[in-house]
């Protein structure tokens, strides 16, 4: 199977193109940073871009990846540095255990993206597809403030 | 297990043919999660997705075309004006990462109880445009749900496209759920009034085996409408038609306990949504002509 991941050329064998585009990305790849917890929709802690759009990567076929764009929470950061939405994720305090910040990073970033000054109402409706369980959304709510001023910044 | 992958629809529909069980996946929103769970082993999947044709709508005579690659994402984006009832049912579906996948088209194949989209699309006499390699086939969408999960399609047809006119009148849409967002329907209910023809389209999801019109409920409210001259006067309605029509719309359903609701519940919970889509839908209506005056 052939796409794109983080704008590197992916090319991987003996892949049951009925598995998920998740457990591609995490067990024949090593891009484990796309969790892996409900495989139903629900959770979105496996969100990523398919061809730019935000998807739960659990609920997309290997197979129709096939030449698609795919970037994972990995392709968020340059080089060096975190890239803004990240950095105000540890700003905030918005990651405790850490197993729904890849989910809410990629949603975040997609948000910014469209609505680089969201309301707190649009702030909610972009992550209502992503479950937390520990830290709370307060603290998730302050970094996707903090966030959008960071990136204003810029 | 096969995976197929046709580029065009031509190519889609003899893969059909050639293997009248393959499943079709689009946004692999039901789909995956089957596989996933190892609910279902598929001997072929039919990837709908490389054909860009079925991810368009158009205008089609008086009706709107919705190709059935059309993610709920779209529809709210591009439709929301001209379909608001689906729209609005749209809206409710999963989350932003589910909207941006799944497909009205992929309600319709699934053609659970519980699918969002099917009380509008009932309320609009939308149709279902299926094709095989022997012809097209347009199937009334009252005709399309056979039963719990089933539907009217034949095994070599896909969805191709619904069909649908634009709205004439105010519709909504109400959902009962646990909470706002990613939530399968304890009980849905869809209004579409049609002023131009004195008819109302009015259904339910999630309280029988199918997503169903309540026709009683819908005939009443419309005979009432027009014996008081309220399609013209547009004056307040009468409280003892929204009761009555909330409880035609409650008799219509014949729901079931699960683990979601009981059958009690689902039957009062439809009659209240009934009655406050209707109270809505028609101060809308009420509000239109005091703008068109002014």
């Amino acid at each position: 199977m052939k796409c794109t991941v983080n704008g590197r050329p992916q090319e991987i064998d003996d892949v049951w193109e009925g598995e998920s585009l998740l457990y591609a990305l995490r067990e024949r790849m090593g891009l484990p940073g796309s969790k892996n917890a409900c495989e139903q929709g629900e959770c979105g802690s496996c969100t990523v871009y398919l061809d730019g759009t935000p998807v739960c990567a659990c609920l997309v076929a290997a197979g129709q990846a096939q030449d698609r764009d795919v970037v994972t929470v990995e392709g968020l950061a340059d080089e060096d540095e975190l890239h803004p939405v990240q950095q105000a994720f540890l700003d905030a305090g918005a990651v405790q255990c850490g197993f729904c910040t890849p989910g809410l990073l990629v949603a975040t970033h997609d948000l910014l993206e469209r609505q680089p000054q969201p309301s707190d109402p649009e702030i909610r409706e972009a992550l209502a597809g992503n479950l937390c369980r520990c830290t709370g959304y307060e603290k998730i709510l302050d970094a996707v403030r903090q966030a959008a001023t960071a990136k204003a910044e810029q | 297990m096969e995976f197929l992958r046709p580029a065009t629809w031509d190519e889609a529909l003899a893969a059909k043919a050639e293997h009248p069980d393959a499943l079709p996946i689009a946004g692999g929103t039901d789909v995956m999660v089957e596989i996933n769970f190892d609910a279902t082993r598929p001997d072929v999947l039919l990837d709908l997705t490389r054909i860009d044709e079925l991810a368009d709508w158009s205008p089609d005579g008086e009706r709107l075309r919705i190709g059935a690659g059309v993610t709920y994402s779209r529809l709210i984006a591009d439709l929301a004006d001209r379909l608001p009832g689906l729209a609005m049912a749209s809206r409710t579906v999963g989350s932003p990462q589910i909207r941006n996948r799944g497909t009205i088209a992929g309600n319709l194949g699934s053609a659970s109880p519980a699918g969002d989209a099917h009380p509008p699309l009932l309320a609009d006499d939308a149709v279902v445009e299926a094709h095989s390699t022997r012809g097209v086939r347009h199937i009334p969408i009252t005709e399309f749900y056979t039963g719990v999960k089933r539907n009217a399609l034949a095994k070599d047809e896909l969805i191709a496209a619904v069909l649908t006119p634009p709205a004439d009148g105010p519709q909504q849409f109400a959902k009962i759920g646990t909470r706002n967002a990613m939530v399968i329907s304890v009980t849905a209910f869809g209004l579409a009034l049609h002023p131009g023809t004195g008819t109302v389209g009015a259904a339910f999801g999630s309280a029988a085996p199918t997503p169903r019109r309540a026709t009683h409920a819908e005939e009443f409210l419309a005979a009432e409408l027009s014996a008081t001259g309220r399609w013209d006067s547009r004056a307040e309605l009468d409280p003892a038609t929204v009761t009555r029509f909330g409880a035609l719309v409650a008799e219509a359903a014949s729901p079931i306990d699960d683990v979601r609701g009981t059958a009690d519940y689902r039957t009062h919970a439809l009659s209240v949504m009934a009655r406050r889509t209707l109270v809505w839908a028609w101060t809308d209506y009420r509000r239109k002509r005091v703008r068109t005056c002014a």
